[in-house]
């Protein structure tokens, strides 16, 4: 008994800290997580989509889903490069990583395209 | 540049000093990369030299032929080419069906210099293709080795694998086959691994799928890449190494390569469905959870954490060992495994002899013996451990994700290599790079000891300036090259910023490090003995791949040579026979013969084959294997039955070439009878004994091979004694009733019969000659036969 309610009080400490810890990061770390989160959505909708109706034109799905989690991965490592506390990338400047992402954003659509069918 | 900020004058001048040396020495790695890629380049001339500028062996012949049609037809045509001239009457599509890249590079290649008014013929490009890319592939390996080590050790490594005699086997001109640009691809993509890892920029990730793009598209080998890399992310986080870095150079790899990967019509959505690859997304999920963890831990409290921890544990390992179940009751539920039969031969090295006799027949399947590993990476199979030393040595210091990298790699590719004598060509990159490091370390302590102690009588800030400048100068051994100790000790200008920083930490201790170094210093003459030792180590390696690319892997195999005591013999039989097949027989004419011969008759002769060296369909091949080992009616029903107008069998035995039909007909009977079991391989053997004397079986007298081969053989000599089973053999006098010789070359190589055509019925006479009637009239009679022959 007083250790589920010690468990429960935990969970809510926690939850606490975490929400502090996050309400300090910065406004366009927010906005890229938000990316991110809005990309895994889509992939998941996918997902679901294909189990329930099937996954027919396999390729049409693959390229969906894909395209979905590459959005989500390089918004991750843009978002790993812009910020500001990571030490190992003080010597990168925002643009570069920007530009950088950007060039691999159009590689994986225009690959997508052509796989798309 | 090192931008000097320290304040002592004596560091500031030593600095001014440097950036001229820097510079210097950039110009002078430059000068010999080019002489690499020239020496890369003009080693494998010798084929060329020595015989002529012809395409080589079997596989290349198909490339060849693929790269002509590419050129004449264009790219659409190239997707879309359904061949009908080869496995017949199957055929075969082959833009479906084939690793593309080796192909669309001497393409491009081809029509680039034809756009810009270099008339070349296609035969010329594809020959020298191999050579082009193996100097690309010295340049990728200083690149790698550059990453790993520093600028000396990758120029080591370079000149090591410009002549490593693996790799020329598989890369002298005219061997236009696809591991000749796939090696540079394996390595390059390696490279841009290493340089992610070490920059975590995405610009390099995406350079990096895009190699990995053209290896996928040049070579089944790529999922050695697509494991390997995992397994060093695998390795990165369980030591607890893990960095965004790793992160950055991982994920979109694996995200991207798929894709990619998928592009390709060969691999297909293969790229998802083979176990093959699914290391790569299991590691991919892995690193996502991974990276979650660290990057709650990075905003949370240590307390917190701990409590966050606690809970997540419990409620994680639930899910990961629900996901594990599922993802393993989906990978047994095939009935492989989800593994190619390829792959499962590596990985179990008894599957292939015990189910796929098609693959375990190959020569260069086999599993290699250790002379060949003397032959074919020499003098490095002993400076590969050191070189593991060395890299693992580093591994304790700081930033040493890529030697545990290349540690990683040449443990897979030695058991790889031990597997498959192919494989070799996999190891040969990583003993390279090992060694190189190796190398270039002991050159780097040996004139580092030789340096201090020429001026460790000087005063003390004289001591720490060579200190600094030996210790920067980090194994800078184009002393290989050069031979000159002073001139290795150049800094190089391509000093990455981690590097500077490090240089940076080490300053303080440098005053330590001297008192530490004077004593790990050489005695002078020991370390000028060594050295001469190390450059003799290095001469006698060259000799031998000097000596391997000039003898051993040189010869094209469709023209032999031979040295007797009145001067050399040139045994052109090949291109005679297929010259007379393209000029004699009609253009639909099918030819048969063993599957090795494939492709060489399409592409040389321009006639239709039954089976080839693409052996996709085990069935049509044991079909091939069955007519040749049956006797000489029911062989001519199965050719019959095939439309087969000519068959062709090669035979050494007059002039003693080792590799002809009768030496592989073992394999024959063993991959005909896999399929139709009245072949018994027991039935050729006497006593477990292959033989074709007189004490051979009478199955093995009167099978069709043996009497193809021999047909008229006693004319030649009186005797009918054959020099490669260097015996007589068994049964010299006999007739063909069912094919006529229709050529022979000179010196009896390549015998072609054709198949008389089916006799007439004759009223009447059923009565006498039932059995002889019965196989000769034609189709409706056959039924009786319908068990041997599968073709009706």
């Amino acid at each position: 008994m007083g250790r589920t309610s010690s468990t429960k009080e935990d969970a809510g400490a926690l939850f606490h800290s975490l929400r502090s810890a996050y309400a300090a990061t910065p406004v366009n770390l927010k906005i890229i997580d938000l990316y991110v989160g809005f990309a895994i959505f889509t992939a998941l909708i996918q997902v679901v989509y294909m189990a329930m109706v099937g996954s027919f034109p396999f390729n049409s799905f693959l390229s969906g889903v894909l395209s979905c989690v590459g959005t989500a991965v390089l918004a991750v490592c843009l978002r790993i490069q812009v910020n500001k506390e990571n030490k190992e990338f003080k010597d990168l400047p925002p643009e570069r990583a920007f530009a950088d992402f950007v060039l691999c954003n159009l590689v994986l659509h225009l690959v997508i395209m052509n796989f798309l069918g | 540049m090192a931008a000097p900020e320290t304040s002592t004058a004596a560091v500031q001048t030593l600095y001014t000093n440097n950036t001229l040396r820097n510079a210097f020495g950039g110009v002078l790695s430059f000068f010999i990369l080019l002489l690499i890629g020239v020496m890369a380049f003009s080693i494998r001339l010798f084929s060329v030299i020595k015989y002529e500028s012809v395409i080589h062996e079997f596989d290349p012949y198909f490339n060849y032929r693929v790269t002509q049609f590419l050129a004449k037809n264009g790219i659409y045509e190239f997707w879309n080419w359904f061949d009908d001239r080869t496995w017949y009457p199957l055929g075969r599509v082959i833009g479906g069906t084939v690793y593309p890249g080796l192909t669309l590079t001497a393409g491009t290649i081809w029509w680039l210099l034809n756009s810009l008014n270099i008339p070349l013929s296609v035969e010329t490009v594809c020959v020298f293709t191999a050579p082009i890319f193996s100097a690309f592939a010295s340049w990728a390996t200083y690149l790698l080795t550059k990453e790993v080590k520093g600028t000396g050790a990758g120029l080591t490594a370079a000149a090591l694998l410009a002549m490593v005699p693996s790799y020329i086997s598989r890369s002298v001109a005219g061997s236009y086959d696809n591991e000749a640009v796939a090696i540079f691809a394996l390595i390059f993509t390696f490279y841009l691994y290493i340089k992610t890892l070490n920059t975590g920029t995405l610009f390099y990730a995406t350079l990096n799928s895009i190699a990995y793009f053209y290896m996928v598209c040049s070579w089944g080998g790529y999922t050695f890449i697509i494991n390997l890399i995992p397994m060093h992310v695998l390795l990165c986080i369980v030591t607890g190494r893990f960095s965004s870095r790793l992160y950055i150079a991982y994920a979109p790899l694996v995200v991207l390569g798929t894709l990619l990967a998928a592009l390709v019509p060969v691999v297909g959505f293969n790229a998802v469905m083979t176990s093959e690859h699914f290391a790569s997304f299991l590691v991919f999920i892995i690193i996502h959870v991974v990276a979650f963890v660290y990057y709650i831990k990075g905003i949370l409290s240590p307390k917190m954490f701990k409590v966050a921890v606690t809970l997540v544990v419990s409620v994680g390992l639930a899910v990961c060992c629900a996901v594990i179940a599922v993802l393993i009751a989906l990978v047994a539920s095939s009935p492989t495994k989800g593994w190619s039969g390829r792959s499962l031969s590596l990985l179990d090295p008894t599957y292939a002899s015990k189910y796929i006799p098609i693959i375990a027949s190959v020569s260069e399947h086999q599993p290699p013996t250790w002379p060949s590993y003397f032959m074919d990476i020499n003098v490095l199979a002993f400076l590969v451990p050191a070189g593991i030393i060395v890299s693992l040595k580093a591994c304790f210091l700081p930033l040493s994700d890529a030697s545990s990298f290349v540690v990683l790699y040449i443990a897979t590719s030695v058991y790889f290599s031990g597997v498959m004598v192919r494989l070799m060509l996999v190891l040969a990159p990583a003993a390279c790079i090992t060694s190189g490091i190796a190398l270039s370390q002991a050159f780097d302590v040996f004139t580092g000891s030789i340096k201090f102690q020429l001026t460790g009588a000087s005063s003390n800030t004289e001591v720490d300036a060579a200190e600094t400048s030996s210790s920067t100068a980090e194994s800078q051994t184009d002393a290989v090259k050069t031979e000159k100790p002073e001139e290795t000790a150049k800094n190089r200008p391509s000093r990455k910023s981690k590097k500077k920083e490090r240089e940076h930490g080490e300053k303080p201790s440098t005053k330590a490090k001297a008192e530490k170094k004077r004593l790990l210093a050489l005695p002078l003459e020991s370390s000028v003995i060594s050295l001469l030792l190390l450059v003799l180590l290095g001469a006698f390696y060259v000799v031998h791949c000097v000596w391997a690319a000039a003898e051993a892997y040189s010869a094209p195999s469709i023209v032999l040579t031979s040295h007797s005591h009145d001067g050399l013999h040139v045994f052109d039989d090949f291109r005679e026979a297929y010259a007379w097949l393209r000029h004699n027989t009609d253009v639909d004419d099918k030819v048969a013969s063993w599957w090795d011969y494939g492709y060489q008759t399409t592409a040389m002769a321009n006639r239709t084959v039954i089976v080839d060296n693409n052996t996709w369909n085990n069935t049509h091949i044991a079909t091939v294997g069955t007519a040749m080992s049956s006797p000489e009616r029911a062989a001519w029903e199965i050719f019959h039955s095939l439309d087969v107008k000519y068959v062709l069998v090669v035979f050494g035995g007059l002039v003693g070439y080792p590799s002809d039909d009768i030496n592989k007909f073992l394999w024959m009977v063993r991959i005909g009878g896999g399929v139709f079991p009245h072949i018994k391989e027991p039935d050729y053997l006497r006593d477990g004994q292959y033989r074709i004397d007189s004490q051979a079986t009478p199955t093995m007298l009167n099978c069709l091979m043996y009497k193809l081969s021999y047909y008229r053989f006693v004319e030649t000599d009186g005797k009918g004694f054959d020099r490669v089973r260097q015996t007589e053999i068994g049964k010299k006098y006999f007739k063909l009733t069912h094919f006529e010789e229709a050529f022979t070359t000179h010196h009896w190589m390549v015998r072609i019969y054709k198949l008389k055509p089916p006799k007439n019925r004759i009223r009447g006479k059923t009565k006498k000659s039932k059995s002889k009637t019965s196989s000769t009239t034609s189709s409706p009679k056959r039924s009786g036969t319908k068990k041997k022959n599968p073709w009706q």
